[in-house]
């Protein structure tokens, strides 16, 4: 079950492009499974930003001089982030999780390819260490839209039997996209299953191509979310389920990790027609221009 | 907040001394307490039940829900705003069937005093919705969430016309068992909101749910388009705190005696306590709930403390104080 912890930044520093901080949540970091997130209040006590800001849990470690610490990695986009870049050690920080369903891990040992997006990677390495715990081999395929917005290249090259890198604009590794480089690296690995997080666009690929390679995967995505808990309803995707039937899920609590194959992409942005709930068909009706106002 | 750590208890006043008598009631409701989640900001309880006991709330409004299930509107359907959100969210919902089989009882298990909120498109489905919840048992007072199109008026939302508004109340006054308080939520974006409220409470409403989200569009000026996939969407949060407040005011000026539920924008104790004076029986905390979900047992604490402090030893002398001169 997810805590809420009145934490204390213990540190904060710069990787890459990106900023990651490090925080003392006791509570949460003893229970954090990999794919996991945490989300943080930011403005302090009488902020004006009131969504909480959503961030894949980097590394946890459960005992600390203080306690359990929790880091995660995050880029500056906004207003939120920057006011998280600007924090000093031992101020405190309001931090809830562990949220959402984790990765799902091999029971047997297995070959694992793990793909990683900008700082999408980080969800990887918790997961990596995870695998490599129970005999698996790790191949990691990362990539990012130019060298300085790779995230953990040095690592991953630490801990993986193979590292594949590409950049956009080919300032390291292979010019392109990690979906370039992918199906080669399932081939020479002969990947059992795959994890990826990055961007929706690279999530979608990803998916594309272990389905065509009869791979399972496991993605793990990053939605706009206001509450994080599942109570908002704001992160929802269509996603299909068990039983066949497509729902709008949320992606909070029935995610962040879903199973490639499951998600339909193509849809995202609007409600498939075939979903559970879906609005009928409605009768053109003259003179009917106002706008729908359910408020809900 | 303070710079220590330390675990959020369910119970953040374990050293103030509870003093002030707290119960409260929305017409024949009695509740412990004044403070209850808002429709649409609290699911069907389960979710907040993981941070604290939800039975130690005043109750539970639940999201509002349909007859049929319901997928809701496309992505993206939230933008923040300054001190608010921008949602629109359509709905999503299983529909009562499954609501009245695994949500209620859930709810209803853990304790918890249920405020089922129910929306439709016309009067027949109000009725319908009603008489399932009468039927099905479990709901101590029933929130009529009229801020939705009427499909047999061309989309025209009730809660904007008092006739129409009317026609919804009275049907589910008609179905439903006395003893179950029925309350109208009213929408702000009216002309006089006074006027609906007098013909909510003619037509059998036993209280009045103020105030209901603001209508209101953001345009991403990278994209020159709206931000919401539905275009319009409803404004939450502390921005509109002081226009809930007004509506608060103005009906408990008109009609003293009518019971109301207020919210709108409530972060703090001394936010509750504002809507206290100006009227409001109960407050339901909301978007809040998204930024701190220990929020609606920290503002019941607070709200205490603010009573206690201001010399009331029970919360019911301080309901429409502000409007003693």
């Amino acid at each position: 079950m997810p805590v809420q912890v009145n934490g204390e930044v213990l540190s904060l520093r710069r990787i890459g492009a990106y900023n990651s901080m490090t925080v003392v949540a006791p509570g949460v970091a003893e229970i954090a499974k990999p794919g996991q997130f945490v989300t943080i209040a930011v403005g302090g006590p009488d902020t004006s930003m009131l969504m909480r800001r959503p961030f894949s849990i980097y590394q946890v470690r459960e005992r600390g001089v203080y306690g359990g610490t929790v880091e995660f990695v995050f880029s500056i986009a906004g207003r939120g982030t920057r006011w998280l870049a600007e924090r000093q050690p031992h101020e405190p920080i309001d931090i809830v999780g562990p949220l959402g369903k984790p990765f799902s891990l091999p029971k047997q040992p297995a070959t694992c390819v793990l793909v990683g997006g900008g700082y999408g990677t980080a969800p990887l390495f918790p997961l990596a260490d995870a695998l490599r715990s129970r005999g698996c081999r790790v191949d990691f395929v990362i990539g990012a839209t130019r060298e300085d917005r790779l995230f953990g290249a040095l690592d991953a090259k630490r801990i993986s039997a193979t590292l594949s890198v590409t950049t956009d604009d080919g300032s390291v590794g292979l010019r392109g996209r990690v979906s370039d480089a992918l199906p080669e690296v399932l081939a020479a690995s002969k990947a059992d299953v795959v994890y990826a997080c990055g961007p929706m666009g690279m999530l979608r690929s990803v998916s594309a191509i272990c389905e065509a390679a009869a791979i399972p995967c496991q993605i793990a995505v990053e939605e706009l979310m206001a509450c994080g808990i599942g109570v908002c309803m704001t992160c929802v995707l269509p996603v299909v389920g068990d039983d066949g039937a497509t729902r709008m899920v949320r992606s909070c609590v029935e995610g962040p990790v879903f199973h490639g194959d499951r998600v339909r992409f193509d849809d995202i942005g609007s409600i498939p027609a075939d979903a559970v709930g879906a609005p009928e068909p409605a009768p053109v009706k003259a003179g009917s221009t106002r706008q729908d106002v359910v408020r809900s | 907040m303070s710079s220590t750590m330390t675990v959020h208890s369910s119970r953040p006043d374990e050293t103030a001394p509870s003093v002030v008598d707290m119960s409260t009631t929305l017409g024949r409701f009695a509740l412990p307490n004044p403070v209850l989640t808002a429709s649409g900001c609290a699911a069907a309880g389960q979710e907040l039940a993981q941070f604290f006991d939800i039975s130690e709330l005043g109750a539970v409004v639940t999201k509002s829900i349909m007859l049929r299930a319901r997928s809701g509107r496309p992505t993206p359907r939230m933008a923040e705003t300054p001190s608010g959100m921008l949602n629109s969210i359509g709905l999503q919902g299983p529909g009562i069937d499954a609501f009245l089989e695994k949500d209620l009882p859930a709810l209803t298990e853990k304790g918890a005093r249920a405020v089922v909120s129910i929306a439709g498109g016309s009067v027949d489905d109000y009725t319908k919705l009603a008489t399932r919840i009468r039927d099905a048992g479990g709901a101590s007072m029933i929130e009529v969430n009229i801020s939705c199109p009427n499909v047999e008026d061309r989309g025209q939302v009730f809660a904007c016309d008092p006739r129409a508004a009317a026609d919804v109340v009275q049907a589910v006054r008609r179905v439903t068992r006395p003893e179950i308080p029925v309350f109208a939520k009213l929408s702000p974006d009216v002309t006089d909101i006074v006027s609906i409220a007098t013909a909510c409470v003619d037509a059998g409403a036993d209280g009045l749910s103020m105030i209901n989200t603001l209508l209101g569009i953001v345009i991403d000026t990278d994209t020159m388009r709206p931000v919401l996939a539905g275009v319009t969407g409803g404004v939450s949060g502390p921005a509109i705190r002081p226009v809930a407040l007004r509506c608060v005011w103005q009906v408990h000026a008109a009609m003293p005696d009518i019971p109301i539920l207020g919210m709108g924008g409530i972060r703090t104790g001394l936010d509750a306590l504002q809507f206290v004076l100006a009227g409001a029986s109960a407050v339901s905390v909301g978007t809040e709930a998204f930024h701190d979900p220990n929020a609606p047992m920290r503002i019941l604490a607070e709200l205490r403390e603010a009573l206690a402090a201001r010399g009331f030893e029970r919360l019911s002398d301080a309901v429409g104080r502000a409007h003693v001169a």
